[in-house]
């Protein structure tokens, strides 16, 4: 059977073993009937123009994890940013590790989306917020048709919360292939402050594809710093979704750093809905071998006196391909934006490949839009200065690369992160040099 | 100390050095001029080891090894340092950080340890308030942003921080001020040794009044057409160099 069948007769199963009468069946339901019609995106579609899907969706995935699994803290501690306090909601198969996880309800709520689905107390939040931003295109439908866990974090009116907020989804191989959707509704009232890291991770060889969806509510004057550290293995594909509403003077920033999986896709959107707000889309991406990193970014600035930035840099060794698609979209009422957009990119090998496309449609004539994207090599003779400096060839490859990216990374406002991020690319680019990055 | 025989070198087809000749003893200063497109700067960038120049003929011994096979980090390694006419904007990098990739780098080439992070800060303060360099200076991404001046005198802290057994400073007086020119010089000057060298490449006499040489080469289309003492430089500055190339042409 193929996937889509399969998804669309395991909606059956799903409805059967879930309430009928919640409120959000008929969202459910509706979705479902949109990915019946739409079907898995292909190439034929624009904006999967440089994605294919066929390598993913070719395995046989299990939709439901038949057994609960659980896993030792210290076997999977390095996957979180284990040294500083956080709240943790941890996902192990798409099911919920209470064993793993710190939540709360004590001031603000950083729970389940499974128990904000069905408890009463939170109805009118479903209702005012679940599936209000997600666009019904083919694989946002398909999440929401199965949604039915992730976070659930909500931070009343002046509140700064006082340490990050870590979601975490580990997938065991327990199954033979396992497709995940889930599901994040965070809503950030006046004046509050979070900081969210989210992290994919796959502990076998079996394939791993995960369709996720995140809406984010900022509200007025609301600061949400949102980090996604997508470092999986690579048999696990990652379909990130989220999509941002921002209300006045609110204050969003997504960090994407994209250095492993088989196949990522980032689709990130903004939505201004109201003045003086900013937002921040910043990603760095250092793949190789046959690996796939596609970002799908848009800005909608719908009200005067806002700014947004954006700021990718990309790293392509090997044979690995990137995408990068960055549509910035200004409304006619739309006057007095600043947007500003750039894509870097470094191709160490000759078999690696990017596609970078900026797309601004501006209606408004008063507004100060820029955009920028390179293709090159390392500079030869900075190479050249650092090697008449003592430093081997591979070190002064690895030192350019991590400047390269540096600026995005001078951004993260968690130093853990930040120095987990830095320890990352060293890894990566498989180098010692003589300072901590 | 540097021993260079017949040395002929160029890039893609085109020869720039056509057979130099020349013999750096432990504590001498060198003084190389020349007219432009003499090949003053290819020189210096051979010797450094830069891959796109092709050595064809002849070749360059240091401490009586043949250095050609050596990459650039060899080289310094074993003590060649090149202070650069146009150094090299690294943005995401301070000069303190490529400073210790650099110190530690050799040392780890050499088998030692890496530098105490106590000492490294310890020298770093020395050869700053040597070459008057202002700490704020040391975090800020290497020569980005730079003025013509400050690039200079950060080449010749590098220089001070790693030590060469010989080294060449390439056009180090082009765009500095005569105060910056006392600073850099003074900063040589302070390093030399009677167990290092120093090979001046310059256009003008202007810094040979501050870093005095032992030898002064003249240098036209490729060769070393003339050699003498400090009053050559001298000699140059007066009449220029046409005198030099109808001899030559003559």
């Amino acid at each position: 059977m193929e996937l889509k069948e399969k998804l669309i007769s395991s909606f059956l199963a799903f409805e059967n073993r879930i309430d009928i009468d919640s409120p959000v069946h008929d969202v459910r339901s509706e979705a479902i009937k949109i990915f019946e019609t739409q079907g898995f995106p292909s190439k034929k579609d624009e904006a999967w123009k440089y994605t294919s899907l066929k390598s993913v969706l070719k395995h046989d995935y299990s939709v439901f994890p038949k057994s609960e699994n659980s896993i030792e803290y210290h076997d999977v501690k390095k996957y979180f940013i284990h040294d500083i306090d956080s709240y943790k909601i941890v996902f192990i198969d798409g099911r919920y590790s209470s064993h793993l996880s710190q939540t709360t309800h004590d001031g603000l709520d950083v729970c389940l989306m499974s128990a904000a689905l069905n408890k009463p107390k939170y109805q009118l939040i479903i209702k005012n917020y679940f599936n209000k931003i997600a666009p019904k295109d083919s694989l946002t439908s398909l999440n929401t048709a199965f949604s039915q866990e992730g976070a659930y974090i909500q931070i009343p009116k002046n509140k700064v919360v006082d340490k990050p907020i870590q979601i975490i989804h580990l997938s065991t191989g327990n199954e033979s292939a396992l497709m995940q959707q889930p599901r994040n509704l965070i809503v950030v009232n006046e004046n509050s402050h979070v900081q969210i890291i989210e992290r994919h991770q796959s502990l076998t060889e079996n394939p791993v594809l995960t369709n996720s969806v995140t809406e984010i509510f900022a509200n007025k004057r609301a600061i949400v710093d949102y980090y996604k550290v997508q470092n999986d293995n690579e048999h696990a594909s990652l379909i990130d979704n989220t999509f941002i509403n921002q209300k006045q003077e609110s204050h969003c920033s997504v960090h994407t750093f994209s250095f492993g999986g088989k196949l990522t896709r980032n689709n990130l959107n903004f939505y201004q809905n109201g003045e003086r707000i900013d937002s921040t889309l910043k990603g760095v991406t250092i793949i190789g071998n046959k690996q796939h990193v596609d970002h799908n970014t848009m800005v909608h600035h719908i009200e005067p006196n806002c700014e947004s930035h954006q700021d990718y840099k990309g790293i392509f060794d090997d044979g690995s391909t990137g995408v990068f698609n960055g549509k910035v979209l200004v409304n006619k009422e739309a006057q007095k934006t600043n947007a500003f957009q750039a894509n870097n990119n470094i191709l160490v090998s000759d078999k690696a490949s990017i596609n970078t496309k900026p797309q601004l449609e501006i209606f408004a004539d008063d507004v100060k839009c820029s955009h920028g994207c390179t293709i090159g090599q390392l500079d030869e003779s900075a190479l050249f200065y650092m090697r008449s400096r003592g430093i081997p060839e591979k070190e002064a490859k690895a030192l350019l690369m991590y400047a390269f990216s540096n600026n995005v990374l001078s951004s993260v406002k968690i130093p853990e992160l930040k120095q987990r991020i830095n320890r990352i690319i060293a890894t990566k680019l498989g180098v010692n040099i003589g300072f901590d990055l | 100390m540097l021993k260079i025989n017949n040395l002929q070198a160029g890039v893609e087809d085109k020869a720039i050095l056509r057979g130099i000749n020349l013999e750096v003893n432990p504590g001498e200063v060198h003084a190389i001029m020349g007219p432009n497109g003499s090949g003053k700067s290819t020189l210096a960038s051979v010797i450094a080891g830069k891959e796109e120049y092709e050595v064809t003929e002849g070749e360059i011994l240091l401490n009586n090894e043949d250095i050609e096979e050596l990459s650039a980090e060899e080289r310094a390694h074993k003590g060649i340092f090149l202070s650069f006419q146009y150094p090299v904007e690294i943005p995401g990098v301070s000069v303190t950080n490529f400073m210790k990739a650099a110190i530690n780098e050799t040392r780890r080439a050499k088998g030692l340890e890496e530098m105490p992070a106590k000492d490294m800060l310890k020298l770093i303060r020395e050869k700053s308030e040597l070459l008057e360099i202002d700490r704020k200076f040391l975090s800020r991404s290497l020569n980005e942003g730079f003025s013509g001046g400050e690039k200079k005198r950060n080449e010749i802290f590098q220089m001070a921080m790693l030590e060469p057994k010989l080294a060449i400073l390439d056009e180090t007086d082009s765009g500095l001020d005569i105060d910056a020119l006392r600073i850099v010089a003074n900063g040589v000057n302070k390093l030399k040794s009677k167990d290092n060298a120093v090979i001046v490449i310059t256009h003008y006499q202007r810094l040979l009044d501050y870093i005095v040489p032992d030898f002064v080469h003249v240098l036209y289309n490729g060769k070393i057409v003339k050699s003498g003492g400090k009053e050559l430089a001298h000699e140059l500055e007066e009449k220029g160099y046409d005198w030099i190339k109808e001899e030559v042409n003559a």
